[in-house]
């Protein structure tokens, strides 16, 4: 089911939509917001420049530092009487990240949810379990709001207590759920583990999973612990732009619509800044057009995708884009070469012989740069043949994908370190040099 | 007629052979034969031991990546010349070796622990030529 009339408007009406609300945001955010005047000032923009869609690649870029530098109000555009809620991001170094929302934001981030719900399959008729954490998080109440405003009933469950999770899928029938993928997986091994089979004893039909990357391995374990028939989409966003509701898969899981009238996507060269045309992979930047509390003009997102305008199969015309392949954090540069993990792993996960674990250890040797994997066996052999054949053929599909040489070094099995969290799989070396 | 030969994949760190080694002794495996091959990255540890199946489970459980692979142990005699006598018949049966070293035991007779490609074909010429070999259970004999 399409939940808006406006997932399916022409290019040109979104077209249209966009540019009256983006000239209206960059209007209000000079005339209201201190950081952005002096930005804009700095750069040589007046608001009177945006006069077309491709004038927003004027614009400064905003980024995670200056909502820190501007903590934790810095950047609203509305007195602090028109708040009605504050979230806030986990903030792991330093300050967290404050984002606030005025009653007409509530509106709009449920609007945006509800949308997605229903392009992941979600129904009045849902009973919709939600295993986010409740709290400064927008995950859980974005989704909360959302389902709720399509009519399926809140199990809002929150984290943990994961053996009371699996009592009240039993009990209440639960249909849908919405977790990190991770955090799905572990709910079936835990029924597993209390003695129910997640397909037959559960009637989990529906996954709406988030705010961690959905690879496709990730989502064939998925199906492996929950049915063939489970509908597993993932959805997108973050608490800067507004919180889950940016985007999302519809059933035919081929990209994340992006709720366009409300959000600007570009993709742009990390290194340089510099816009990338349409099918082009680069960091993900987002102008909030529709926002009144927290409207962010080209936050650089720092997420890795690439965006396809053709209309999709289920009817709706927003643009998409890819499932996230990596943060331009994680970018390493290499002898000139730009080289995401998330390739290295592609390339590692397509040898049987080895296990899915890898380290990059990249180092500066003379004037050059030296890339080592190190990767471990799966399968064992007693003949240097196959081990060497082993290694030149890693080495030759990395040269393939990176266009690089690198170093493979084969390792016994258990021999890389583990992460419960978020794996550190990259070594640096040729900073502290 | 064939043996069970243990090889375990070390990288070429220090302290990893040892630990190998720490593995069996714990264990109660005894090592009739060893060899050591290397690359400047990685070796092959190559072992004819009393109980290879143990071996191999103990390893494994320990993180190593281990197999047991079928290997000749050929009986020659214990004196100057017999072990290019014997290589020569292999050569003439257009054998290639890919790998062999040393089993000494007290006496009269010498044995090496020979792994060919062809090794089927290897068993039968030594049948032909009247060449004896080790099985596991005369293996498991000589180390008791």
């Amino acid at each position: 089911m399409i939940w808006s009339k406006e997932e399916t408007l022409s290019r040109k009406e979104i077209e249209e939509i966009q540019l009256s609300r983006l000239i209206e945001t960059v209007n209000r955010v000079y005339e209201k917001v201190k950081p952005y005047r002096e930005k804009m000032d700095a750069a040589g923009i007046k608001p009177d420049d945006i006069k077309s869609l491709s004038d927003l690649s004027k614009l400064p870029f905003v980024t995670k530092q200056d909502l820190r530098d501007n903590y934790p109000f810095g950047l609203f555009a509305v007195p602090k009487d028109d708040l009605v809620r504050i979230h806030a991001s986990s903030g792991t170094t330093g300050k967290p990240t404050v984002v606030g929302y005025t009653q007409k934001d509530l509106e709009v981030w449920t609007e945006c949810v509800s949308r997605i719900a229903c392009m992941g399959g979600a129904q009045k008729d849902d009973i919709a379990q939600i295993c986010f954490g409740y709290g400064m998080f927008t995950g859980a109440l974005g989704l909360h709001y959302g389902l709720e405003n399509i009519g399926a009933t809140i199990v809002p469950s929150s984290t943990g207590n994961s053996e009371k999770q699996i009592m009240f899928m039993k009990d209440f029938g639960t249909t849908l759920l919405v977790a990190t993928p991770s955090y799905a997986l572990r709910l079936a091994e835990v029924a597993r583990e209390m003695g129910y089979d997640p397909i037959k004893d559960l009637k989990v039909k529906i996954a709406l999973v988030g705010s961690e990357m959905l690879t496709d391995a990730m989502r064939e374990e998925m199906y492996k612990y929950w049915g063939n028939d489970l509908k597993v989409t993932s959805n997108y966003g973050m608490s800067e732009l507004m919180g889950p509701g940016v985007s999302g898969e519809c059933l035919y899981m081929d990209g994340l619509h992006i709720n366009e009238d409300y959000f600007i996507p570009e993709i742009i060269n990390p290194e340089t800044g510099e816009v990338l045309p349409e099918g082009e992979k680069g960091e993900l930047v987002v102008t909030c057009i529709k926002k009144d509390a927290l409207p962010l003009i080209r936050y650089r997102t720092k997420d890795i995708t690439r965006l396809n305008y053709q209309p999709c199969k289920c009817g709706r015309t927003f643009c998409r884009m890819e499932n996230l392949s990596g943060r331009s954090d994680d970018m390493l540069k290499i002898r000139g070469v730009n080289v995401f993990p998330s390739q290295i792993e592609e390339v590692v996960l397509s040898f049987n012989e080895l296990g899915p674990h890898y380290e990059i250890i990249v180092e500066r040797e003379g004037y050059s740069d030296l890339l080592t994997i190190r990767v471990e066996l799966a399968k064992s052999t007693d003949s240097f043949g196959e081990l060497e054949q082993l290694s030149k053929n890693i080495r030759a599909k990395i040269r393939t994908v990176l266009g690089l040489d690198a170093k493979i070094k084969l390792e016994s099995p258990n021999t890389l370190q583990r992460f419960e969290g978020k794996a550190k799989r990259i070594k640096d070396l040729r900073s502290s040099k | 007629m064939m043996a069970k030969q243990l090889s375990v994949f070390i990288e070429n760190r220090q302290g990893r052979l040892h630990e190998v080694l720490s593995v069996l002794k714990k264990n109660d495996v005894n090592i009739l034969s060893l060899s050591l091959a290397d690359t400047t990255e990685y070796g092959l540890l190559r072992l004819i031991v009393n109980n290879p199946e143990k071996g191999k489970e103990k390893l494994a459980e320990d993180g190593f990546s281990t197999m047991l692979t079928d290997v000749l142990v050929v009986k020659i005699a214990h004196k100057v010349g017999s072990l290019q006598v014997f290589l020569d018949l292999l050569s003439q049966n257009s054998i290639s070796i890919e790998y062999m070293y040393g089993l000494s035991v007290d006496g009269d007779d010498a044995y090496v622990v020979l792994k060919a490609s062809n090794l089927d074909k290897v068993a039968k010429i030594l049948v032909d030529n009247g060449i004896d070999t080790l099985s596991d259970e005369q293996l498991f004999g000589i180390c008791k």
